[in-house]
């Protein structure tokens, strides 16, 4: 039977106390990122620690005096945990752009933050732009500047090679872990799936690559039982349900993949390493799977999904959305109709408060699985 | 009515040659196949320059969005889409389009087929899902002008990488036309939109004037022109014959409400379906609203376009447009129209189909209140969707703001 590391539930499940501990031991920033295209690997090269941030779960207070209740969760919730002092381990934030509500987010972030180091890494959003990845390549050196000035350090072309072997390992043991999922399912139960992937995106790096292959190593030796159940595909923006697994597994389903912002598209796409390093590093952030807030043709999100799931033998989707994320929600009626082309089933749940939709989410996912 | 004389004089006459104008403009627009000319879809902020350069008929989703709006068509169309799949969240510009597309609904029996879109973001990321889904629905190319954030700048990096997609822009006009861009005729459509905006700003001044001749009501109408024409004669001819009446209503005296005792200024999109409504309820107390952060976006990057040389200016001009700043600088813009109009409160529009202009508003209210200690009066609604619009609620909450204004006394008022 699969143990788990119980250093990857520790973390997941306090992510601030590790970064508090970080510090103290390496004396070290704390970097705060509240998207899978904030560039880690600069961060990490010039001796930080990107630190992905979700909510923590202790409510929007506060929220209200600066955003509107029509804005999404995370949103809310993230502004809450800022501006109560529950991120006070953090030296500082750096955003990407990507939706509207993240745009707003970041200016008022910025504006009740004026002692902390604060970045906007404005990726293109049409990343298939042909001039993406010449300002893709700038905007990154301009990001490392930044930084540089800020922190009084300096993120050379080697540290950034070395920085970048270091999170390939890391992508690769990762979609070493997907292929697994999709290959074997049940092998690695939903909650220790969730729990290895908040950690990937919090640990210090150099650990979590040391970590993860000795997970691979042991998952290499473990045989896991014929799987009968429902195959799911899991897609959306971020995973802040952590009942989805429990709920899913005691339908008798399991997720053998998806299409997730704390997910797949955070480990997704290897950098080159025979490139030029920054070059490179762009390259990967334009053409890694993309987020529906960027723009890579009409089709793509379609395709990439359809294929996913085909490949993964999905017998369906299931859609968790925010309520009022946009980019999903306007991407939904095409892709399901894509999906319903190629055959495939989907559920689309939109969450107001995923932490608290256990209730939500098992009627309306039992009642999927059971029809598929 | 013609009962009363004053109320009479009060009336715009230039309404009805722009309402000429634009029927026109749409017919145009609607035969635009029959007569060998092909229509390009483009967002309000969008550069639409090069398409009158090219003979490209330009038609606007969001203007036709207004439209459904003001003709209170925006509940069925919305419920439409709806019924498609689209969350009832969504942007309801977005969604009145997308519901009125496959059946050519609304007010004028839907928009011309598009034989291209062009999609700019510097107004939003719904703009770019929008185009996306109507580039699929009509099988049409799709080119977008991606223009970072000017968070708290804007970097050389993103001025250089606009500016090579104003190049791929043209390339892309010049293919789906099959002809060559006319650089010539390209720098007279630019001095045009110049002038067209430096126009428009200039009646939007006017109502710097106590009594304002016109208010943020009359200038969402009269706004039509710089959105879908800009870059044409025609629209700076009817700018120029605007603010000459404009000048002479000031000569005469002649205010936009009746009694103007009290000056307010207007955030955001307007509520298309209570227009009319709004600018009554506000006018019974004495209060007209002079000036908004909407009308006047359409001239807030004319500090970086160039007359002489408007195409390497665009990259610029497009980049740093009100909506796609900081809220800081936002707020900065604000507060210059605070004591340009001299106004003694903020009305904002909190609405829901639009986040990029919406969230933050608190933020701005803010920074209004401690830099000018001006009061604001938040109004939550949406630009189209009535069912986010609670008439007695609104009511109450502008009796109750106009009441506060009151017992704080005009501000400008003998200064």
């Amino acid at each position: 039977m699969f143990q788990l590391d119980p250093l990857f539930s520790r973390i997941a499940a306090d992510p601030l106390a590790y970064a508090r501990q970080w510090k103290a031991d390496t004396g070290c920033p704390v970097i705060g990122t509240l998207c899978s295209y904030a560039p880690e690997e600069i961060i990490a090269a010039a001796g930080g620690l990107p630190l992905r941030l979700l909510t923590t779960g202790a409510g929007d207070q506060g929220a209200d005096a600066h955003l509107q209740a029509y804005s999404c969760s995370l949103v809310r919730g993230a502004l809450s945990d800022w501006l109560q002092g529950r991120l006070a381990a953090l030296d500082g934030t750096v955003f990407a752009h990507t939706c509207d509500s993240m745009q707003r987010l970041s200016d008022i972030w910025r504006l009740a933050s004026r002692d902390r180091f604060h970045a906007d890494v404005l990726w293109p959003a049409t990343v298939t732009a042909p001039g993406a990845e010449a300002y893709g390549v700038e905007l990154l050196k301009d990001f490392a500047a930044a930084y540089g000035r800020y922190f009084n350090t300096d993120v050379d072309d080697s540290a950034l090679t070395s920085t970048v072997r270091l999170y390939n390992r890391i992508r690769g043991r990762l979609r070493q872990l997907y292929a697994l999922r999709r290959e074997r399912p049940g092998l690695v139960p939903g909650r220790d799936w969730l729990a290895v992937m908040r950690a990937a995106m919090v640990m210090d790096r150099q650990a979590l690559a040391e970590a993860l292959d000795a997970m691979a190593a042991a998952l290499a030796e473990q045989s896991a039982p014929a799987f009968e159940g429902k195959r799911l595909v899991l897609a959306g923006g971020v995973c802040e349900a952590p009942a989805i697994y429990e709920i899913i597994e005691g339908a008798g389903g399991e997720v053998v993949w998806d299409d997730l912002c704390t997910g797949w598209r955070y480990a997704a796409g290897q950098i080159e390493e025979t490139e030029e390093v920054w070059t490179a590093l762009a390259r990967r952030y334009l053409r890694r799977s993309v987020c529906p807030a960027k723009h890579a043709g009409l089709t793509s999100r379609a395709d990439e999904l359809i294929a996913a799931a085909r490949q993964a033998q999905a017998d369906g989707v299931i859609f968790l959305y925010l309520k009022f994320c946009d980019p999903h929600l306007f991407d939904y009626p095409y892709l399901k109709q894509r999906l319903g082309d190629a055959g495939l089933p989907c559920l689309m749940v939109e969450l107001e408060e995923p932490r608290a939709a256990a209730g939500q989410l098992r009627t309306r996912c039992e009642a999927f699985i059971e029809m598929l | 009515m013609t009962g009363d004389p004053a109320r009479e004089r009060r009336k715009i006459r230039c309404v009805s040659r722009m309402k000429e104008i634009m029927t026109r403009y749409y017919i145009e627009a609607k035969t635009a196949a029959d007569n060998g000319r092909k229509v390009a879809w483009i967002t309000s902020g969008g550069p639409v320059e090069p398409l009158i350069a090219m003979d490209v008929i330009p038609v606007y989703p969001e203007n036709h969005g207004a439209m459904i709006g003001a003709a209170k068509m925006g509940r069925d169309l919305c419920e439409k889409a709806e019924a498609m799949g689209y969350s009832s969240d969504l942007c309801a510009y977005a969604r009145a389009d997308i519901g009125a597309a496959p059946i050519d609904g609304g007010p004028i029996g839907g928009l011309p087929r598009p034989d291209m879109l062009v999609c700019c973001n510097n107004i939003c990321g719904t703009v770019l899902k929008w185009y996306e889904i109507q580039a699929r629905a009509f099988d049409v190319p799709l080119f977008v002008l991606d223009t970072p954030v000017c968070h708290t700048g804007c970097s050389d990096a993103a001025r250089r990488y606009v500016a090579g997609q104003i190049r791929e822009y043209i390339g892309f006009l010049e293919a789906v036309c099959g002809r060559p861009m006319d650089y010539e005729r390209m720098a007279a459509v630019g001095r045009l939109s110049i002038e067209g905006q430096r126009l428009w700003q200039a009646v939007l001044d006017t109502a710097i004037h106590r009594p304002a001749p016109l208010s943020a009501f009359d200038a969402f109408f009269h706004l039509a022109l710089i959105v879908t024409l800009r870059g044409t004669q025609t629209a700076v001819d009817y700018y120029r014959e605007l603010l000459a009446e404009m000048r002479q209503r000031i000569a005469e005296g002649i205010g936009a409400v009746a009694e103007e005792r009290y000056r307010l200024l207007w955030d955001n999109l307007p509520i298309w379906y209570r227009t009319r409504w709004l600018s009554e309820r506000f006018a019974a107390h004495g209060a007209c609203l002079v000036a908004d952060t909407y009308t006047s976006a359409w001239c807030s990057s004319l500090p970086y376009l160039d007359e002489n040389d408007f195409i390497a200016s665009m990259a610029e001009g497009y980049t740093r447009i009100y909506l796609n700043l900081g809220i800081d600088q936002m707020a900065e813009a604000v507060i210059g129209m605070i004591d340009k109009y001299a106004v003694d409160g903020l009305v904002m529009h909190s609405n829901r189909s639009c986040k990029p202009y919406s969230l933050g508003q608190h933020d701005i209210q803010r920074i209004v209140a401690e830099r000018r200690g001006l009061p604001t009066l938040m109004i939550e609604a949406d630009m189209v969707d009535p069912r986010a619009f609670s008439e007695s609620q609104v009511e109450t909450r502008i009796d109750a703001f106009m009441e506060m204004i009151k017992a704080r006394g005009p501000r400008g008022e003998g200064a």
